[in-house]
């Protein structure tokens, strides 16, 4: 046996039993099971207290509309996951989508979407860059940025809307009609988006350095893990989740409003975190993100139907996020004892 | 010893120090004399968030007619509607300043009061613009539209056009807001409808992707509502997208209020059955001129609430009820065209 077979051998004891455990906390057991059990007591309420929400045609509007959020909350969670947090993304995805609508009036969609695309990776990673390399806090980076963002997106329209016509960029409102409901496209690749993201989190080498920055970075840098290189990429991959929600929103709502998803990042926020991800990073996923953003849905759908002030969401949704926050924290401190 | 060496340390950061402020506060006070050295008096325009296009008209109305008349104009901008605390600094710092006029589209009746009164004791004429102050007495002059006036006229129409057995859903804006809140109690005047008859309401955020996704929640519920009022057209546009995808197009009354060019484009491609065109152009021109006769000779207007006009925009005219059509909408509305 060669030393170098020996240290391989020796890296793959330590990494299998922490990529099982890895396994465990993100597929079974409270991280998921809490986030679900909510979402099913939620659409059982709803059920028995209205005669309309529980129809197929209900539930597949519900996961329409969950879709932009949600699939902001996939790039949110990943950088969560770090310890850091993207108060920018709504802003980045704005923008994004502004650059996609203004540029579609004279160019070709396809063209378009790739500098919206193109856009909104560039902005992740600067975020990126500025919180690994320069180690400026994310909090205060994407606060920055978010800043410079709207304004962007604001100077760069005059604060004008741009209805979209192109068939290409709102192909993610349209799907298969399976027993009289449509499925559309858009909640297929937020759903394949969180498969996707599910396994390189939990099944790759990638994944476990962004669990381990996210639990202790200087453990994870002493460990060997490149840490700037890690979070960069995790910047670079939340920004290119960003483009697609862009793309979610211009088939869901077909204009390009430089004032709309105003509170794209607090809303990506408490998915992620009513989903089960920690805000301390280190614990939590995407799929738990997914159901979060359900929860959120459900609730504003079913309180309207239900003929209950919206605000009443607004609090559902509160208590909720502090519920959420409540046991974490009490599952981190078992965990310290 | 030691402590007489501290503080002549202390002392020695003391004096750069003041010496920085000294030369802001000459560089301030510079700026100031120089402007009324060439004669040119300088007037303050408050404005609410500029991203909706309704308040960019009028900041922009207001500027220029200022500006034609030689002034200099200091401007300032609440981040977000209901955002007093940005304009109680901007004024104060206009006082600084010396402004002969402030003219405020207050994003609060009540959270000026106190600021506006300081200025008007430094003999700073203060006028209210889109939404008078509680009390109206506040300002000098108010320039605003009768929102109540504006409601009722899309109540009647809707009325008048509604099918034998209407069903009524609103879509309103944060009712604490004043103009929100007189459109939907000019609306239910208009029609002739209990609050509890209504089919259902629900609380928007104004913009096209919150108007879209509150429309598909209250037709999840009732799929019978014909008639839908919107507190503006981005919410109307969303609206119509729900609607239309779920087939209802046609069948379903839809009405707004404001009359922005692409809100009267949208009535006239029957996407909108009726607007109440409001014109906050001329509530900057009024306010202007308002402004020039105090600078000439020290007249102050009236007081009180000088309306500057509400149309109803439609296609569809009703008998009894004075209209315009889109035609004649599209050469007097506002905004981007």
């Amino acid at each position: 046996m060669t030393t170098r077979t020996a240290r391989e051998s020796e890296i793959a004891t330590l990494e299998t039993p922490l990529r099982a455990r890895r396994d465990l906390r993100s597929l079974a057991t409270h991280q998921v099971f809490g986030p679900l059990l909510a979402l099913v007591v939620a659409v059982i309420v709803f059920s028995l207290t209205t005669t309309t929400f529980f129809n197929s045609g209900n539930l597949a509007l519900i996961a329409q509309q969950s879709v932009v959020v949600g699939t902001l909350a996939l790039g949110q969670t990943l950088i969560i996951l770090t310890s850091g947090i993207d108060l920018a993304n709504g802003a980045i995805m704005v923008l994004g989508s502004v650059v996609i609508g203004k540029m579609a009036v004279s160019n070709d969609p396809v063209l378009a979407a790739v500098v919206g695309l193109l856009v909104c990776v560039a902005l992740g990673a600067v975020n990126g860059a500025l919180v690994s390399w320069l180690k400026l806090p994310p909090f205060i980076v994407t606060l920055g940025v978010m800043s410079v963002v709207m304004a962007a997106a604001r100077l760069f329209t005059d604060s004008q809307s741009y209805p979209i016509t192109s068939d290409f960029l709102t192909v993610l409102n349209e799907g298969p009609t399976i027993g009289g409901v449509t499925v559309t496209y858009g909640v297929m690749l937020w759903i394949g988006l969180t498969a996707v993201l599910g396994f390189a989190l939990t099944q790759t080498s990638w994944g476990v350095r962004v669990y381990a920055i996210g639990d202790n970075a200087r453990a994870a840098e002493l460990a060997g893990i490149k840490v700037r290189r890690v979070l960069l990429s995790v910047y670079v991959v939340a920004g290119l989740v960003y483009a697609l929600a862009a793309w979610q929103a211009l088939g869901r709502t077909p204009t390009a409003d430089p004032s709309g998803y105003m509170n794209g990042n607090l809303d990506s926020i408490t998915a992620v975190v009513i989903g089960g991800t920690s805000l301390l990073g280190g614990r939590g996923g995407v799929v738990g993100t997914l159901i979060g953003a359900l929860i959120v849905t459900v609730l504003q759908n079913g309180l309207t139907q239900a003929g209950i002030d919206s605000l009443y969401q607004q609090v559902a949704t509160g208590v909720l996020v502090i519920v959420a926050v409540g046991v974490d924290h009490l599952a981190r401190r078992r965990q310290a004892r | 010893m030691k402590i007489v060496r501290r503080a002549a340390g202390s002392a020695g950061l003391k004096v750069p120090a003041l010496a920085l402020v000294c030369a802001f506060a000459a560089v301030a006070c510079g700026g100031n004399g120089a402007g009324d050295a060439d004669g040119k008096p300088t007037i303050g325009i408050v404005a609410l968030n500029l991203s909706n296009p309704f308040f960019g008209t009028l900041e922009k109305a207001t500027e220029n007619a200022a500006k034609e008349k030689g002034w200099k104009v200091m401007k300032a901008e609440a981040k977000t509607p209901g955002d007093s605390a940005t304009q109680v600094t901007a004024i104060e710092n206009m006082i600084a300043n010396k402004v002969k006029a402030i003219v405020v589209t207050p994003a609060s009746a009540t959270a000026l009061n106190g600021v506006l009164k300081r200025a008007e004791d430094q003999g700073i004429l203060v006028l209210a613009v889109n939404a008078p102050l509680n009390p109206v007495s506040t300002a000098d002059g108010t320039y605003a539209t009768d929102n109540v006036a504006a409601g009722k006229l899309i109540g009647q129409w809707a009325k008048a056009s509604a099918p034998a057995d209407p069903r009524v859903a609103m879509l309103d804006f944060d009712l604490s807001d004043a103009p929100a809140a007189d459109r939907h109690e000019g609306f239910l005047a208009g029609f002739g409808i209990a609050p509890s008859a209504l089919a259902g309401s629900a609380l928007t955020k104004g913009t096209e992707d919150t108007g879209q996704q509150e429309m598909e929640n209250l037709l999840s519920a009732h799929s019978d509502i014909n008639v839908v009022y919107t507190i503006n057209e981005p919410t109307a546009r969303g609206a119509h997208t729900a609607i239309k995808n779920k087939g209802l197009e046609g069948e379903v009354v839809l009405v707004s209020v404001d009359g922005a060019c692409s809100g009267v484009q949208d009535v006239k491609d029957g996407v909108i059955g009726a607007t109440a065109m409001q014109f906050p152009d001329k509530m900057g021109e009024k306010a202007v001129e308002a402004v020039a006769a105090f600078i000439a000779d020290g007249t102050k207007p009236e007081g009180g609430v000088v309306d500057s006009g509400t149309e109803l925009v439609t296609d569809h005219p009703v008998k009894g009820l004075a209209s315009q059509t889109s035609e004649w909408g599209l050469e007097h509305c506002w905004g981007p065209k």
